[in-house]
């Protein structure tokens, strides 16, 4: 903190030590995703009906086309991005130790990257037909 | 618990419900479901990726009665946070924010999210689901 006779600017401390600067990032990648989503998720919608009384063959070939295997992985990493930072804030608002908070930040972002990873890969795997 | 035990602002409990907050808690909490929703998508082209047998598995599973109750409840879950979410949206834009307004378009978020809900559900059960 700055004490009253301290001749170092309120910058001094803010920097390096806070959210000087990085605090509206959240805020702006949360609504970008959201605006993405709205937008993709109606695409999913629409692509999951359709997939309705699909045989496996062709619940392949639709997922694997070029242009729903690309919709696809936006989606997904739009939702997994826009997830990871919805949980955050209920972690944030709801676990107020420290250590069990950390711990459960940790849990969201490795679950989210992780599956992220793996349903992006099984899209890359059926779109190139292994 | 807190670390310190600091005195603590009033809770749910002695609030009288009000359709903003309805809005408010289940936006959060729609979230939470679709998270877990996310995660069942991932393992649903995951099972696809893996091959014939896995899709049947994941498939049986969710073509069951307890899977498609599952279902319903994530295309609500996804109506209402797609609904919520431009009425946030237009909100942060600094749209909506007489009380009046803002009671409107939170009934406009709750009925919405049921009436397209429904619609969905009906064209899904016109494509040949629910079999």
């Amino acid at each position: 903190m700055n004490s009253p006779d301290s001749l170092r600017s309120p910058v001094k401390n803010a920097r390096g030590l806070g959210s000087a600067r990085s605090g509206v990032h959240h805020f702006i990648v949360q609504r970008a995703t959201a605006v993405a989503l709205l937008v993709l998720a109606i695409y999913l919608v629409v692509l999951l009906v359709s997939l309705i009384g699909a045989d496996y063959a062709q619940a392949r070939a639709t997922v694997g086309h070029p242009c729903n295997a690309v919709m696809l992985v936006a989606f997904l990493l739009a939702m997994f991005w826009h997830g990871k930072l919805g949980l955050q804030v209920v972690i944030e608002d709801y676990v107020h130790t420290p250590g069990r908070a950390l711990a459960c930040q940790l849990v969201v972002v490795f679950a989210c990257a992780l599956a992220a990873l793996a349903s992006v890969l099984a899209v890359i795997r059926i779109a190139l037909g292994a | 618990m807190p670390p310190v035990a600091r005195p603590l602002s009033p809770h749910l409990q002695v609030y009288r419900w009000q359709i903003q907050m309805v809005t408010s808690i289940l936006h959060r909490a729609s979230g939470i479901v679709l998270s877990v929703g996310a995660f069942v998508l991932a393992g649903m082209l995951l099972a696809l990726a893996s091959g014939q047998e896995a899709w049947d598995c994941a498939r049986g599973l969710l073509a069951a009665w307890p899977g498609i109750l599952v279902m319903v409840g994530f295309t609500w879950a996804l109506c209402y946070h797609w609904l919520n979410g431009i009425r946030h949206l237009v909100q942060d834009a600094g749209w909506g924010f007489s009380i009046p307004a803002f009671v409107r378009s939170s009934w406009v978020s709750v009925i919405g999210s049921v009436v397209l809900t429904a619609i969905i559900c009906a064209v899904a059960i016109c494509c040949g689901g629910v079999a």
